[in-house]
């Protein structure tokens, strides 16, 4: 056992001493917080800060003019007469909207707008919508209908959802949400199976390649080396995902308040969800960290660090074999197929099938079988409540043993295959090292 | 006594038989040479003292006892195939392996700077091995294997890569940890060496042992009675009487004689007048001799 905590010291402090090592985790959480940054700004700029938009109206069917209410960060302005040759001319005017002489309520036509400058998708929206407004209201009041009662129509339904226990008890739920983190989870996975797994086979190939390997193996067992590099390039994957997370958080916070993102903003959203009569978009902001808070985090990171761990063990086994099996990387492409075949179904499959049937018969066996089981567990498991919980003792069950099962037969292979060069080996030659003696 | 002794030893690969009961016995404290051409089970041999493979049949005791993984810390092994971890440095590299050997950090950082020091090699500790040169290489690997004071060391091909100074470096290492008490299997094709430095030999050949004993044992197993005289002087070869003359070479007037008696040794020829004697000896064949002779094919 010993001499399997120096090896793994040794793979791990070779690799984090190493400046690509290091670069890429203090790289990583700045680019995400800088990329989380500009979106924020990006969106918070516009609602806040963005210049009004001066829109000259030039109404000759007298429809609107008397009743447009222009949106937030529109200025309708009113003209008799406004020409394109004044509107390229005035810098403070910029657009045009012209409605034709022979427009009524009965009869929509298109209205014109004019503009140096396209329009976004959303302030189009919010134009049309004033204008549709106009047409509404005129059209209701004809009917009869007063305009205390039109103005009480204005609510914007929001579809608020909820997850029945069996106790009776309700949580809100969020498909969104839900479906976000499961993704973001798998996605973490599946990149570092990937990431350390190669690691674990180029490690492997390298001490082959070397020929280091047979002084090695004259001091220490097969299996204590194999083990040694699986365990070793694990913590510096665990180190790096600790630092990414503590960095991104830090780094996060720190744009938050300097793009203004700070308590008090979120104090206000509290009020005005507080406030059932009046109707806002912005709801939606506010119940989104709430459903975020009211999964189970803690199970849910609890089952994320199984798998991948987990996950890891049981594909790096794989990884590590296969490096023992060749003489070089550029010989790895047959083997390499097998393994990487079933990560990518499973994330193909689980963010397509599975995210819309999370708790289907395909989810629940993908979920166990332990060469997808890491990806569609975690797509999985933001859906998953009390009554699935066996499902997941089960899977976990079943990865162990294939942990086990993938090391045993991986250090068979890896006994045989770090000792034979110059040998093109096929899938029949590795079954039988399976059962070779020593 | 005897450190390492061989007992029946065989190992079978699915084409071929690597050893078929092979038996030899190293002594304590003595150079012993592992000769024998390519294939013919050295490697296979090495690494089942080595404990890398296990033997299919036989056994092979250590000290007397049954060889275990107890006294893995008890030997050295240079490869043939050396290897080192490229990108790391020639201190924490042979830390590394002095830990793995079962020495704590503080008894290894001694041994290791004694080591480099009696090398030369002091500046290179924050190097990499690969900024170092094959034979500055080959140093380090030396001082790997034997860092650990192994009372058995393995060398296999220890001169490669080594200049004819670094040879003789490794050369009188080599003796010296002989002279300290270490037991040293030595493998290698080039029997100039061995002449000079084993005690010991045994000669594999297709998985089998076809000689051992010391060298001169080894030597004087093959002579066949072949003696040379060279001298200088009017006698012509046909007029010695009583030996069989096998070879007659005159060179800067001076005539060699290779020969054999007819009966036994009859040294009266060199009591001829008529002759002046620079050199008399009996025959012994070289290693490289003995070699060519036991593992030539045709000789079975």
């Amino acid at each position: 056992m010993n001499n399997i905590g120096i090896i793994t010291g040794r793979e791990y402090f070779s690799r984090v001493k190493k400046k690509s090592f290091i670069l890429m985790t203090l790289l990583t959480p700045l680019l995400i917080t800088a990329f989380y940054g500009i979106i924020i700004w990006v969106s918070v700029g516009q609602t806040n800060s963005a210049e009004n938009q001066n829109i000259v109206v030039v109404d000759r069917s007298g429809v609107f003019i008397n009743d447009l209410v222009a949106p937030e960060n529109i200025v309708f302005i009113a003209q008799e007469n406004y020409t394109v040759d004044q509107l390229i001319t005035a810098d403070s005017i910029d657009a045009l909207v012209s409605i034709p002489q022979d427009y009524t309520v009965n009869q929509p036509l298109a209205l014109k707008y004019e503009s140096m400058t396209s329009l976004s998708v959303n302030n189009s929206s919010r134009i049309e919508r004033a204008f549709t407004d106009v047409v509404r209201n005129k059209k209701l009041t004809k009917l009869g209908v007063n305009k205390a009662a039109i103005d009480s129509l204005q609510t914007t339904v929001v579809l608020q959802q909820f997850k029945v226990k069996e106790d009776g008890s309700t949580k809100s739920s969020n498909i969104a949400i839900n479906t976000g983190l499961g993704m973001a989870l798998a996605f973490m996975i599946y990149f570092f199976i990937f990431l350390y797994g190669v690691q674990v086979m180029k490690g492997v190939i390298e001490e082959k390649t070397n020929r280091i390997v047979e002084l090695i193996v004259s001091t220490v067992k097969p299996f204590q080396l194999m083990m040694g590099k699986v365990l070793g390039i694990a913590l510096v994957g665990l180190t790096q995902l600790t630092i990414w997370i503590v960095l991104t958080g830090i780094l996060m916070a720190v744009v938050g308040v300097i793009v203004g993102l700070n308590m008090g903003d979120m104090k206000e959203l509290q009020n005005v969800s507080n406030n059932p009569g009046i109707a806002n978009v912005d709801i939606n902001q506010l119940q989104f960290v709430s459903d975020f808070l009211a999964l189970p985090l803690a199970k849910i990171f609890g089952v994320f660090l199984f798998f991948f761990m987990g996950g890891y063990l049981f594909y790096g086994a794989l990884f590590a074999a296969i490096g023992s099996a060749v003489d070089s990387e550029t010989d790895t492409q047959q083997f390499m197929l097998p393994i990487t075949m079933p990560l990518i179904f499973s994330i193909a499959i689980s963010f397509s099938i599975v995210v819309g049937d999370p708790n289907g018969t395909l989810a629940a066996w993908m979920s166990i079988i332990p060469l997808t089981s890491p990806v569609t567990m975690m797509v999985r498991l933001p859906f998953m409540d009390e009554s699935h919980n066996w499902q997941i003792y089960l899977s976990i069950m079943v990865m162990l043993l294939s942990i086990f099962g993938a090391i045993a037969v991986a250090g068979k292979i890896y006994r045989t295959g770090i000792l034979m060069y110059g040998k093109k080996v096929s899938y029949k030659e590795l079954a039988k090292w399976l059962f070779y003696k020593n | 006594m005897s450190i390492i002794q061989i007992q029946k030893v065989s190992k079978f690969y699915a084409d071929h038989t690597a050893l078929d009961k092979v038996s030899f016995d190293v002594p304590k404290g003595c150079i012993f040479g592992l000769l024998g051409p390519n294939g013919a089970g050295k490697t296979s041999l090495i690494r089942i003292i080595n404990q890398i493979t296990a033997p299919d049949e036989g056994q092979i005791l250590f000290n007397g006892n049954p060889l275990t993984k107890d006294h893995i810390k008890q030997i050295g092994y240079l490869p043939e195939e050396r290897g080192l971890y490229k990108k790391m440095t020639v201190y924490d590299q042979l830390i590394y392996f002095a830990r793995l050997r079962g020495m704590d950090t503080s008894a290894a950082k001694k041994t290791i700077n004694e080591w480099l020091e009696k090398f030369e090699a002091t500046t290179w500790k924050k190097k990499k091995i690969e900024e170092l040169s094959k034979g500055m290489q080959q140093k380090i690997q030396f001082i790997v294997t034997v860092m650990h004071n192994p009372s058995f060391i393995i060398l296999d091909e220890p001169f490669t890569g080594f200049d004819p100074k670094n040879t003789q470096l490794i050369k009188d290492e080599i003796e010296n940890l002989r002279n300290q008490g270490a037991s040293i299997m030595l493998s290698t094709h080039r029997m100039e060496n061995v002449e000079a430095i084993c005690d010991n030999v045994v000669l594999l050949n297709k998985a089998n042992v076809v000689a051992q004993g010391t060298v001169m044992d080894v030597r004087n197993s093959l002579k066949d009675n072949t003696y040379s005289l060279t001298y200088r002087g009017e006698l012509k070869a046909t007029q010695f009487t009583g030996i069989d003359i096998k070879e007659n070479v005159q060179k800067d007037g001076n005539t060699t004689l290779l020969f054999t008696y007819n009966d036994k040794p009859d040294i009266q020829l060199l009591n001829n007048p008529l002759i002046q004697i620079s050199e008399y000896r009996e025959v012994i064949p070289s290693m490289q001799e003995v070699f060519l002779t036991l593992t030539d094919s045709s000789h079975e």
